[in-house]
């Protein structure tokens, strides 16, 4: 059962993944080896996964992770001003990470917080009900 | 029809922290029901409250179960869907954050049902933060002794809307990308590892405690021909009290958009999010019921002063991102949807724009292998019926 199976084979693969991303905050070209390796799987089936997914990154990003959800909802109540304001905040454009490594900055989709929208995510922190003035403070918090 | 809270009974009344302030809202009664009866009674007893899946497909759940019961072998799993991933629906975040140990007594009980002793709860990324909390009542749960027959255990995603489909949820749990499957066969004869498995939404699951304490009977008062019971909706947009409102099946959207969430002058709503239906305020009194419109209940509204092709041009962008790529009218299709809208959105238009778009809808309505492809089109096919004239304005006069 270990190859495809429930406990210790293929079916941890996510989960090993989504440890060593909060671990290292990225998914490195010595994880998947090692991985491919101890799950008996190759090497481009264990990349397949770690890029399918938005939360893993197998480049190395930022300490925080800002990740302003630009969904209709927060479209509508000016998600677009919040972009500008940690644009403005970091220098850094979405999808880039600061020199210093403080700050990695993604646009994301719904992230289910259309009640408090604009929103955004820094790690997995929610923060909601934005305004540009908020931002800065708000940064502040993640060193 | 009311607002009525019967999945939310306990949002804001117990601690959610607090196993004991649920046990003192009859919480497990309802387990502690089922585990006393044989398991078909308890398979009857969904089957003939008319439950139907709360994710937006609306499959009858008690049929789910019966066939995941009779399937063969010992090995069988529950799933608890918990990766709300559609644009604008936060409302299984509200339940998970207000009162997770109905959703847990709602797993049990299915345990119970189709015979599974695993279960997985897959939480999607974005509510890592509730993480903590859903394994403290899990822990509660299991200490109190509620969880001698069923292992559960939380899964998180790590960022895919595909992965609430529930083909492509499983893979996902199995460790691979989340590109959904050929069906048949169906989960419930072959899911999880190939063994007879049941998805069902976080809301759907709630559902399940109220329907055993309450009987079927009860539940049926509610709703209509074919909708029974409650909805939970997640309201957002442009309207002045965005939130979580629950309501009667059958209930007008007017409403929950304009009484309830206190929205004015509203030019259309999206119903069901981003493959969701476009309603023009003229249909502003339709039923929202699995007969008429309803989706997983998210309601995005948007004012007068909103453009239809930019709502449309956002809602393919969204869509064509999330599509898991493996088939092509989907993956391809999106993506031609998206650079038409955006040229429609400069006011570059061309004429053949109107015919392309309503014939790659019908392909990928009829030949995307899932839900996500199938649906993708109705943005662009709901807004022309509806919006024509605003298409029609965008097309360059040459």
């Amino acid at each position: 059962m270990n190859k495809t199976g429930r406990n210790g084979g293929r079916g941890e693969l996510l989960v090993l993944l989504e440890a060593a991303q909060s671990k290292s905050a990225h998914i490195s070209r010595d994880t998947i080896t090692e991985l491919a390796e101890s799950l008996d799987l190759s090497i481009g089936e264990v990349y397949g996964v770690a890029s399918f997914y938005s939360f893993l990154s197998t480049k190395p990003q930022g300490r925080n992770i800002i990740r302003i959800c630009k969904s209709l909802p927060c479209l509508l109540k000016h998600a677009q001003t919040i972009i500008d304001s940690v644009r403005q905040e970091i220098g850094i454009l979405p999808g880039e990470t600061t020199p210093d490594g403080r700050f990695s900055f993604e646009l994301t989709n719904c992230i289910g917080a259309c009640d408090k929208a604009p929103a955004m995510m820094v790690n997995s922190d929610v923060h909601g009900d934005l305004t540009p003035k908020k931002i800065a403070k708000v940064l502040q918090a993640y060193k | 029809m009311p607002e009525k809270r019967v999945v939310l009974k306990n949002c804001g009344v117990i601690d959610p922290q607090d196993i004991a302030s649920y046990l003192a809202a009859d919480g497990f009664k309802a387990l502690e029901k089922a585990l006393k009866l044989h398991l078909k009674q308890v398979i009857d007893e969904v089957k003939a409250s008319e439950l139907r899946g709360r994710g937006g497909a609306g499959f009858p759940c008690g049929l789910k179960w019966e066939f995941a019961s009779k399937a063969q072998g010992n090995e069988k799993y529950v799933i608890c869907n918990a990766d709300e991933g559609e644009v604008g629906t936060f409302k299984d975040r509200y339940i998970l954050e207000n009162d997770p140990f109905s959703l847990i007594e709602g797993i049990a009980i299915a345990g119970y049902a189709i015979g599974a002793k695993k279960a997985y709860i897959y939480l999607r990324a974005e509510y890592h933060f509730l993480l903590d909390l859903l394994q403290n009542a899990i822990a509660q749960a299991k200490k109190k002794g509620f969880l001698g027959h069923l292992d559960i255990e939380v899964r998180e995603g790590a960022g895919a809307y595909v992965c609430g489909e529930e083909s492509a949820l499983m893979d996902s749990i199995e460790g691979k990308r989340g590109e959904v499957r050929y069906r048949p066969p169906f989960p419930p004869t072959s899911g999880l590892w190939g063994k007879p498995t049941i998805i069902n939404n976080v809301e759907t699951l709630t559902n399940i405690p109220r329907i055993i304490l309450n009987g079927a009977e009860w539940f049926g008062k509610m709703g209509t021909e074919k909708s029974k019971g409650t909805k939970v909706f997640s309201v957002s947009g442009d309207v002045a009290k965005p939130g979580v409102y629950e309501l009667v099946l059958g209930s007008p959207l007017r409403e929950l958009v304009e009484k309830l969430a206190k929205a004015e002058k509203v030019k259309t709503v999206q119903i069901g999010g981003a493959t969701g239906r476009i309603i023009p305020y003229a249909m502003i009194d339709a039923s929202l019921s699995f007969e008429s419109v309803l989706g997983a209940g998210a309601i995005t509204v948007f004012d007068e002063s909103r453009d239809i092709i930019d709502i449309v041009g956002k809602t393919m962008e969204f869509l064509a991102e999330e599509s898991c790529g493996k088939c092509t009218p989907c993956r391809e299709g999106t993506e031609v949807m998206v650079e038409t809208m955006e040229r429609l959105g400069r006011g570059e238009g061309l004429k053949k724009d109107i015919k392309v778009l309503e014939e790659l809808a019908e392909t990928m309505m009829l030949c995307s292998m899932c839900g996500l492809g199938q649906a993708a089109p109705i943005p662009v096919v709901d807004s022309l019926e509806h919006f024509r004239g605003e298409y029609e304005n965008r097309i360059r006069q040459s």
